[in-house]
């Protein structure tokens, strides 16, 4: 791979993490309201997955798509707007959070209703497709969501009419408190793929160079015409579901050993429950961004001194987009109803 | 013997109580049992009462709903608790197709003890798809009863009196009420369940709404006090079917009618109430019947622009001053 992209992607796993970490104290400040989902540990699978994707492709996401908006293109300054209720922001403060959406950059939203997803993303498939046009879909998902019916019928219809659609598990174990074995009757999410001959392969969500080759391989399957594939990528979030809940019902080892990412490590025995401090968090050594980081040193692309020079760039980056949020006005109420009547202007009543 | 609790711990302790005394009633949903459920209303009971009695489901509203159809039909007395009303949405089908038609498709064989419990309403600032209000789309379902708990005492009656009924029943609750206190007597003997009550009486304007709408009610009416309105504040607690007579009996003494919702006002539940009492109280009335509705608009993210879509307390005062000029 070329040292600039390699380098790219580090930047965004950097200004991922630092941008959700600002995020969660703005929210704390109460300039951020409502539900926040925050990314930090399942970096590797936005920045892997969209690095690989083409900007002809289209991205439907869920309401954890901070990181996925920005490693698209979404400029850090539209999503703090939005995140802050902003009129600058990318869905003019009427989405949140939750409602990512920019056209142009064909990153088609941000859905909070679990499962939601799937049938968007084979509509727009079903569109490519009947055009003939060498697009793809990436269509995220989280482990949770896969027990909604969209899933099944979603998968059906895609194998069936052979649309270009990517479906991109993100496995981090759990659905709010529900752990996957509590959840899934199969909780090996890739095998389900088979059910509906969509090939499908598990991957380790926190090696960055996997997640890119996996997709990259998998979109060019779509691309040249075998429709649907379906990737699982096993990962872990930091921090609880959302900015209200503290992810209590978590055994401390598991955190600190995925935060190792050495899954074998995590045996969940009689350790007490609960979300551990920033300290122990540190103290659990490296995650996928600083095995990245040292593999990247290793194969002499990035140097001790640009890594430094990287994390204060995304440092800036990041503090301007929350200077650029306080200072925008807030939206009113006629952005509210042009935003609802959008259409109506352009219509053409037969 | 009255004490104050909080609105979820009403409903933990109506859950608590009907578990008790039936082990046909069963609790699912997401997060209700390892986790205590999203506003604590199931706080507990997972360990007192186990795993087949207090199931946490997958995100699989269509079919765990469906799951309580099924099970009522059985013999069972399920509470599916479904975590928002957005998420009723993907279990209409299991409420509105078989719940609310399975009884009176069998000629009246089966009979539905299923309690639909689910949160609803504008909270704070979590947007379009998490801040939708329901009432007006079920309150078209015949064969389903609506109850709406707006203080602890009601949550406390009308949750146990639900898992009693043999006929399915939705119980519309109120994101921003579950932490609200209030008084609580578990001995006091219940009212009908669909029976609305007078909160505050008044000579001048008959006020109708419920849930969060009562509490602003009354405070407005409190402050309509002192410029000399008189307001009737009646909780409807009810919205299928509706106490017309405690409404109709109102509107004899006051002459004014408004309606105070938190739903959009097309088609809303005021819609319907404005229609039948005009109906039955036209010459009853010294003037037009008022709405205070939301917006009809999706709930935007922004705060102000939220709490501008919705009803203020501000708002009901306002209406009420012009309805008493009027
Ligand atoms: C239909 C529906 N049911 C319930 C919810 C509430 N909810 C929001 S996120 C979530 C868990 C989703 O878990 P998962 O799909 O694994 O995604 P993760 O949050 O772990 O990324 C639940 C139950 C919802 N938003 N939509
Ligand atoms: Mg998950």
């Amino acid at each position: 791979m070329e040292r600039d992209q390699l380098r790219a992607m580090l930047r965004d796993m950097l200004l991922a993490r630092r941008f959700e970490e600002r995020a969660a104290e703005e929210y704390t400040k109460g300039h951020i309201a409502g539900f926040l989902h925050l990314y930090p540990g399942e970096e590797a699978v936005a920045v892997g997955s969209l690095h690989a994707a083409e900007p002809s492709d289209w991205i439907v996401s869920t309401y954890r798509e901070h990181v996925h908006a920005m490693v698209r293109g979404m400029s850090p300054r539209a999503v703090m707007a939005e995140l802050f209720g902003k009129r600058t922001g990318c869905s003019r403060g009427m989405g949140g959070s939750m409602h990512l959406f920019d056209r142009a950059l064909r990153f088609t939203g941000g859905y909070a209703i679990v499962g939601e997803t799937y049938p968007v993303a084979i509509g727009i498939g079903y569109a490519v497709a009947m055009r003939g046009l060498p697009e793809a879909v990436l269509c995220f998902f989280g482990d949770g969501a896969v027990n909604q019916g969209t899933f099944h019928e979603s998968l059906n219809m895609a194998r069936l009419w052979n649309l270009p659609v990517l479906f991109l598990c993100e496995n981090n174990h759990y659905q709010i408190g529900t752990e996957i074995h509590r959840h899934s009757a199969v909780a090996e999410v890739y095998r389900r793929a088979c059910a509906y001959r969509i090939p499908a392969r598990r991957i380790d969500g926190m090696d960055v160079l996997a997640v890119y080759e996996a997709t990259r391989e998998a979109l060019a399957q779509i691309r040249a015409g075998n429709g649907p594939q379906l990737l699982e990528f096993e990962t872990y979030r930091f921090r609880g579901h959302s900015m209200s809940d503290a992810g209590a019902y978590r055994p401390r080892v598991e955190l600190e050993a995925w935060q190792r990412r050495d899954p074998l490590a995590a045996q969940p025995a009689a350790e007490a429950l609960g979300y551990p401090t920033q300290e122990q968090i540190d103290a659990a050594g490296e995650d996928c961004i600083g095995r990245f980081c040292r593999h990247l040193g290793r194969e002499g692309v990035v140097a001790e001194d640009e890594l430094e020079a990287l994390r204060r760039e995304v440092d800036e980056i990041v503090e301007d987009s929350v200077r650029f949020a306080l200072e925008s006005p807030e939206p009113d109420l006629q952005d509210a109803w042009d935003s609802l009547y959008a259409a109506r202007g352009k219509e053409v009543l037969l | 013997m009255t004490e104050r609790v909080k609105l979820w711990q009403a409903l933990n302790r109506a859950l608590d109580a009907e578990m008790a005394a039936d082990d046909a009633v069963f609790v699912l949903g997401e997060d209700v049992g390892l986790y205590g459920g999203s506003y604590r209303v199931t706080e507990g009971l997972y360990a007192r009462y186990g795993e087949w009695r207090v199931r946490d489901t997958p995100i699989s509203e269509g079919s765990f709903t469906g799951l309580g159809v099924g099970a009522a039909l059985a013999g069972a007395r399920p509470v599916v608790e479904i975590m928002t009303v957005n998420f009723a949405l993907l279990a209409l089908d299991a409420i509105i197709n078989m719940a609310a038609k399975i009884p009176f498709m069998s000629g009246g064989q089966f009979p539905m003890p299923l309690v639909v419990r689910t949160p609803g309403g504008v909270a704070r600032q979590l947007a379009a798809q998490h801040s939708q209000r329901l009432e007006h789309t079920l309150m078209n379902v015949p064969g389903l009863r609506i109850v709406t708990p707006a203080t602890p005492q009601d949550a406390w009656w009308q949750l146990r009196q639900a898992i009693r009924s043999d006929e399915p029943i939705v119980m519309l609750e109120h994101e921003l009420l579950y932490f609200d206190e209030g008084p609580l007597d578990e001995g006091l003997p219940p009212p009908p369940m669909h029976r609305a009550l007078v909160r505050r009486e008044g000579e001048d304007l008959t006020l109708l709404t419920y849930l969060k709408g009562v509490g602003q009610s009354l405070e407005a009416a409190e402050r309509l006090a002192a410029e000399g309105i008189s307001v009737e504040v009646i909780d409807l607690r009810s919205l299928r079917p509706i106490d017309w007579e405690r409404c109709m009996a109102s509107l004899e003494k006051t002459h004014r009618l408004l309606v105070v919702e938190e739903d959009c006002g097309f088609a809303g539940a005021g819609a319907e109430l404005v229609a039948r009492l005009s109906e039955r109280a036209f010459y009853l009335l010294d003037a037009p019947p008022r709405r205070v509705a939301g917006l009809d608009i999706p709930t935007p993210y922004n705060g102000r622009l939220e709490a501008a879509t919705i009803p203020q307390v501000d708002d009901i005062v306002q209406a009420a001053r012009e309805l008493c000029q009027a």
